[in-house]
Parts: structure tokens; C-alpha cells; sequence
């Protein structure tokens, strides 16, 4: 049915193609993500609405683009990602991947798609190895990456005062890392860490640790780990007081809908790093209302950089009138960037989507004035040293 | 050593119609799975009917061991697991060739079930299953704490590389045959152990164990000699699978896979030869088809599982067998 169809449709098209419609451009955009996990919230459903407002945004289906959006939950599992993005490509002809969060998940499509004819565009995952020596000509890492949270925390936190630092991290390779890149900022900048705990990966109880970092006196407890462990050791902090002690918590990992769970009253003072909050101005309010309409919760920077990512890759795809990779690929890299959403910016050769990025403090109760106001910008990091230079990442793809 | 031959030889009448050739059912089913492996990827993804052949096999070599050894190990993961892990190392550190690797990891899974099994095999039922589970979370632990596992990422874009140095197996039709006769041996091994005298005494060894011992078996012999084998062949599917999908990562040692792996033989049917295979497609099938509806297929599995336990507790292929009267 599906090929006559195709038969059907190519012939018209050729018989048109003197007509407006010369440019008849099916593009299949496949959001993959966690539809149903720890990850639902900050991805999920929110990036399949973001994804189709882009394609409305974009005015498609005038200019002859026909954009078909499919989505699929990959659990958070690495084998489960790869299997559906080999099924999409190889079988369903999607074009483009979108969203992808977990970095486990994020580095399988991104081998898959290496060498074939469709793009990841990501938005959700955290490693920076996407667009390090393990970079791919398929894939642009959109949103924030590991690198780029440790470095605007660290750099920032030190240079608004927090110079010693105590690591709560989660004991396995993520945890590791983190800590690893964040502590390297810390001293670069001038700052010292005098002390870091490691708790079991994944943890309940972090009592021990807190008190280990509370007794250290540091200025500032870094929190090296993810999701629920994050959420955890900030509720038990906000237990001991913390914050209200004077010590300030900076989340490496932590994200809007991570603040809406734990509310204001344990999440106060929170210091964290994200590419773009719905209160930065105009448009990105307007944009959010909009999103809030549709979805009832207002958008992570996951679910804005999936829209960000689809509107830059639907104008190649307008620019080329194609969708195979290479061209795509191409325009995408040599147009800057330009939304509503992240303002100006560009996709660098190692597939690194740069942008500002700020720093944000969780406001306490009494500062927010409604639903949703939850930050207040400290810093905003620009977008030229908010990412790891593209010699530092040793992309074979950098000449 | 006496009482060994004499049991031997009183029960050769019953396995002489195996040393003829297997019972004509058997051999149509095995010639029907085999044409049906055969034409699947013509019709079905590869990769899809790949991860159900690499799951059957799983399936299988845990039966041997729950269905006709009557040990429930709830850590066969761990061997599925260190296979995968071993297999992609192999093939993408070391370089070495496809079946190599999965022999590596074969071998690795086999030496872990000697060790394990060694000391396991001393308890009985919920002991033996949870010192069973125990030695599987020392293993997660090991593959998320270790280097060469790449942790929470696992070990990622392994070349499928050439067969003996020369058959590229980067195509998905390509590997497809080299894992279809790797499941297919596989299960007509597991098969002829079943079947064979050994196996007579390890389904004595099941029904009835103090009358085993007093026959004059060393029971826990054989019952390690059992747990090895499973293992071997847990780990045999688990190196595949890492090949097919060019990836080991953690969900292969999560204790959620050897779940999975109890629950693909208990709805296909515990105790069948056919069963383990019924109850990996059904599983892995929902899990691809049903991937859209996110959580909701750990429920579907749910309900499924308490709807066999309830209504039909010999799984899908053994009410068939009891249906026709005929073992399967």
C-alpha cells in the first residue's frame, strides 16, 4: 500500500513539477526518548509537542515540506534505543532523530547512525562524548552537555565567591567523571576541593555523606550524580538546613521539572546551570505559554532545544530540497542558528550546537511569584566559552 | 561406580528411541522452526528475529537447568551478561574475529557457572535461588564499577567484523545466518543432553533426589555439571547478542534479566523443548510491538504472567503437549 502510494504520489509530483509544488519534500522526524521513566517529565511527550510546534512554526507544509513526527519511549536503555533507531532507519525511512536523553541511550543511536543516511539531533543527553573523539558526521549534540554544566557551574560558582568545594558523588563511571571535569574548573579557576564522598550508586540514604560534607566546612557542595539520587540528597539537605546554614548546594545534573518535584521549600538556593529557562524574556515566555497550553507544564531547555532543533533542520531542508545526510548536514552547519528560543548561535564542526548558557539560583518561597517562577539568573555564560573548545574535544571531524 | 552401570543400562530401553533419531514430531518441529527461522527475515526485521533467536537460546539453556535440573537460578543474567561484555571486548579492543569473541565470552560465561554453581548447588530451593541472585549482583556491581565496561554507557559500536578473517558480517542478513546456526546448534545440543542418558538422571535427580543419591549418583555432580552447561549456553546467546547489537551494556547483567529469562520459560512452558522458544518470541515480541505504550508493558507482562500462572501453569507449549498427548 505504503510503496503504491509513493508510485502514485512520485508521479504527480513530476507531473507538477513546473508547478509550486516542485519542492514536495516528505521528511519523517522520529523523536525518541523516555516516555514513561525517570526522564518522562524533562523529555517525553513535551518533546513530540515541541518537535510539532516547530514543524507549525516553520509554516511546512506551505513550502511543500510534508513532515511526519513519530515518537517511541527507549526506556532508558541502550539496547532498546538502538534496536528502534535501527528499525526507523532501516525500515520506517526516518530522516532525523530527535531528543534522545540518557547518555547511554544517546551514545547507541549515535553509533548507529554513523555512517547511514539519517541525523540525530540531540537534545536530552548529558555526555559530552557525542561530540568528542567519538564524535559523527550524523549527529549535533543541541542543548548542554556534561562538560558545558560542570564548566558554567564551576567557573561561575567560584567567581561569585563559593572557592571550596566538598564532592558528593555517585559512585560509578557518570559520577566519576563529573566530579572529575567539574573539580578541574574548581582549581582552574581558583577555587580548592577539600574533600569528596562517594555513595552507592543508585542511593537511598545520604545522611552520612551530608553531614560529611556539612562537617568540611566547604562553601560549596557539588552534587555529582543524577536523577533520583540528585533529588534525594537535596531533599535530605534541605532536612539538615544546608542551605540556610550558608552553604550553597550546586546540582551538576538538574533540571526544571526536577525543581517543580521537589518544590521551592527544599530546592531554595540550589545553584544550577541550564541553556534556557521560560522567564528569560518575550519570546521565550510567549513560546512557553504556548507549550504550557498544550502540555500543562512549562518546558525544560530539552524540550526548547528539540524545537530549536527542529526548525534549524527543517530550514536545511528547505535551503537543500532534500533530506539525505550529507547536504542536510552541511547547510545545517554552515547557516548560524536563530530561534526564539536560544537566540543566535551555531553547529561547529565536532556537531557541538553552541549557545549562552546562564547560571541560575532556585529562588526560596517567599522570592517566587507564582506558579513556575523558580529561577533567578546569576550569570549568563556566553555562548564562546560556554562550551568545550572544539580542540580540546579531539573530533577527529575538526581539521 | 556398580550401581552406576546397572541404573544405565535399565534405562537404555527408554533412551534407545532417542539413539535411533528423535521422535518424527520432534524432528517435523525442529524442521518447521528451522524453515520458519529461515524465511523470517525475508518478511520481519533481522535485527528483531535476531534478538528472538538469541533470546530462545537464553531461554533454553536456563529450561535445562529449571525444567529438567529443577534448580531455579534467578542469576543467569550474570552469565548472559559477562558474556556480552567479554564478547565486545574482545571484538572491539582486542580486535579479534566474531567467533572468537563469542568464544571468549562462551568461555567466560562457563568458567563463572563452574564457580558459582560450585558453591550454589550445596543449598537447596529459595537458598540455592537467592545465593544464585547474590553472585549475579556481585557481577552488576563489577560491570558498573569496572573500566572496561564503560559503566552506566556499556561498551558501544562493536564490530560485527569477519567471520574466519573473510565473511564481512557488517550486514544484518550477513551476521543473520551465523546467529540462526549458532541458536540452532545451540538448542539441538541442549536437546540431545536432555536426552541422553545424563539427562534421564538429571530428571531423576528432579523427581526424586534422595532416590538418585541412593542409587548410588553423585547428585551434585551432575547437578553442577547442569548448571556449567546452562551457563556456557547463557553466555553463548549472550556473546551473540552483543554482536548483533554491537553493544554489551548493563541491562544484560540486571537482575530484571534473569527475571525475564524465568518468566520466557515458565509462559512458554518449564520442562518442554519447544517452550523456552514459544515464551522468548511471545516476550520479545510484545516488548518490540508494544514499545510505543512505554510503562505499560511491564503491566501487559504482568497480567500475561498471572493470566499463565492461573489458567494454564505448564505454559503455552506444555498444555499443547498435554492437549496431543505427546511430550514437545
Amino acid at each position: 500500500m505504503k510503496k503504491t502510494g509513493l508510485i502514485v504520489g512520485g508521479l504527480a509530483a513530476s507531473l507538477m513539477a513546473t508547478s509550486a509544488l516542485a519542492q514536495d519534500i516528505d521528511v519523517k522526524i522520529g523523536v525518541l526518548n523516555d516516555r514513561s521513566g525517570l526522564y518522562a517529565d524533562l523529555s517525553g511527550e513535551g518533546s513530540v509537542i515541541a518537535a510539532r510546534m516547530a514543524v507549525e512554526d516553520f509554516d511546512a507544509a506551505s513550502k511543500g515540506i510534508n513532515v511526519e513526527i513519530v515518537s517511541a519511549d527507549h526506556q532508558n536503555k541502550p539496547d532498546v534505543a538502538s534496536n528502534i533507531a535501527r528499525q526507523w532507519i532501516d525500515d520506517e525511512d526516518v530522516n532525523v532523530i530527535l531528543d534522545v536523553p540518557t547518555s547511554s541511550a544517546a551514545l547507541a543511536v549515535h553509533e548507529v547512525l554513523r555512517d547511514s543516511n539519517a541525523l540525530m539531533l540531540n537534545s536530552g543527553a548529558a555526555t559530552s562524548d557525542l561530540t568528542g573523539e567519538a564524535c559523527s558526521p550524523n549527529t549535533v549534540h543541541w542543548t548542554y552537555d556534561t562538560w558545558a554544566l560542570a564548566n558554567g557551574t564551576g567557573s561561575a560558582m567560584v567567581q561569585q565567591g563559593g572557592e571550596s568545594w566538598f564532592f558528593l558523588t555517585a559512585d560509578y563511571a557518570f559520577g566519576h567523571s563529573l566530579e572529575r571535569d567539574t573539580a578541574a574548573v574548581v582549581e582552574a579557576n581558583g577555587g580548592e576541593v577539600v574533600g569528596t564522598v562517594r555513595h552507592p550508586f543508585p542511593g537511598q540514604d545520604f545522611s552520612s555523606f551530608l553531614l560529611q560534607a556539612q562537617s568540611s566546612g566547604a562553601q560549596v557542595i557539588g552534587l555529582a550524580n543524577a536523577g533520583g539520587d540528585t533529588v534525594n540528597t537535596i531533599k535530605q539537605a534541605a532536612e539538615f538546613g544546608i542551605t540556610q546554614a550558608g552553604q550553597s548546594l550546586a546540582g551538576l545534573l538538574i533540571f526544571l521539572t526536577d525543581v517543580h518535584a521537589l518544590g521551592l521549600e527544599a530546592a531554595q538556593g540550589l545553584v544550577l546551570t541550564e541553556s534556557f529557562y521560560w522567564d528569560l524574556d518575550d519570546e521565550t515566555r510567549a513560546w512557553s505559554e504556548r507549550f504550557m497550553e498544550a502540555k500543562g507544564d512549562m518546558p525544560t531547555m530539552v524540550q526548547a532545544g528539540v524545537y530549536s532543533a527542529v526548525l534549524h533542520y527543517l530550514k536545511a531542508v528547505e535551503e537543500t530540497g532534500s533530506t539525505d545526510a550529507e547536504p542536510v548536514m552541511a547547510a545545517m552547519k554552515s547557516t548560524p542558528t536563530s530561534d526564539p528560543l536560544f537566540g543566535e548561535g551555531e553547529i561547529r564542526a565536532d556537531g557541538r550546537k553552541i549557545h549562552d548558557l546562564y547560571l541560575f539560583e532556585v529562588k526560596s518561597p517567599d522570592e517566587s511569584e507564582g506558579a513556575w517562577d523558580y529561577y533567578d539568573v546569576l550569570a549568563t555564560i556566553p555562548a564562546d566559552s560556554a562550551f568545550r573548545p572544539m580542540e580540546e574535544g579531539n573530533c577527529p571531524l575538526v581539521e | 561406580m556398580a550401581g552406576e552401570t546397572r541404573v544405565a543400562k535399565a534405562i537404555t530401553p527408554k533412551s534407545l528411541s532417542y539413539a535411533q533419531g528423535m521422535p518424527r514430531h520432534h524432528l517435523a518441529l525442529f524442521a518447521a522452526f528451522l524453515t520458519i527461522a529461515v524465511l523470517a527475515p525475508f518478511f520481519l526485521y533481522p535485527v528483531f528475529v535476531m534478538k528472538v533467536l538469541c533470546f530462545a537460546l537464553f531461554a533454553c539453556a536456563f529450561n535445562l537447568l529449571l525444567g529438567f535440573g529443577g534448580l531455579l537460578s534467578f542469576g543467569h543474567a550474570a552469565y548472559f551478561g559477562s558474556a556480552s561484555y567479554i564478547a565486545a571486548h574482545s571484538a572491539k579492543v582486542w580486535g579479534l574475529t566474531p567467533e572468537l569473541s563469542i568464544l571468549a565470552g562462551t568461555v567466560v560465561a562457563a568458567f563463572l557457572g563452574l564457580i558459582f554453581g560450585y558453591l550454589s548447588i550445596r543449598r537447596q530451593g529459595i537458598y540455592f535461588a537467592m545465593v544464585t541472585l547474590a553472585f549475579a549482583q556481585m557481577v552488576y556491581f563489577f560491570a558498573l564499577q569496572a573500566e572496561f565496561t564503560g559503566g552506566e554507557d556499556g561498551i558501544q559500536a562493536v564490530p560485527r567484523g569477519e567471520l574466519f578473517g573473510f565473511i564481512s558480517l557488517e550486514a544484518d542478513r550477513a551476521i543473520y545466518w551465523l546467529v540462526l546456526a549458532i541458536v540452532f546448534f545451540g538448542i539441538l545440543f541442549l536437546y540431545r543432553i536432555v536426552h541422553s542418558p545424563f539427562g534421564q538422571v538429571l530428571k531423576a535427580i528432579r523427581e526424586n533426589e534422595p532416590r538418585a543419591v541412593s542409587l548410588g549418583y553423585q547428585v551434585n555432580r551432575y547437578k553442577l555439571a547442569t548448571f556449567v552447561i546452562s551457563a556456557t549456553f547463557a553466555g553463548l546467546a549472550g556473546g551473540t547478542k552483543a554482536l548483533v547489537f554491537q553493544l554489551a551494556s548493563l541491562t544484560d547483567v540486571h537482575w530484571a534479566m534473569s527475571g525475564e529469562v524465568v518468566l520466557m520459560t515458565l509462559l512458554g512452558g518449564m520442562g518442554t523443548i519447544f517452550g523456552p522458544i514459544v515464551g522468548a518470541t511471545v516476550i520479545i515480541t510484545m516488548q518490540n510491538y508494544l514499545a510505543t505504550f512505554g510503562a505499560w508493558v511491564t503491566i501487559i507482562q504482568g497480567v500475561i504472567f498471572v493470566i499463565g500462572v492461573l489458567a494454564f501453569r505448564e505454559g503455552i507449549i506444555g498444555v499443547l503437549s498435554r492437549k496431543i498427548k505427546k511430550p514437545l
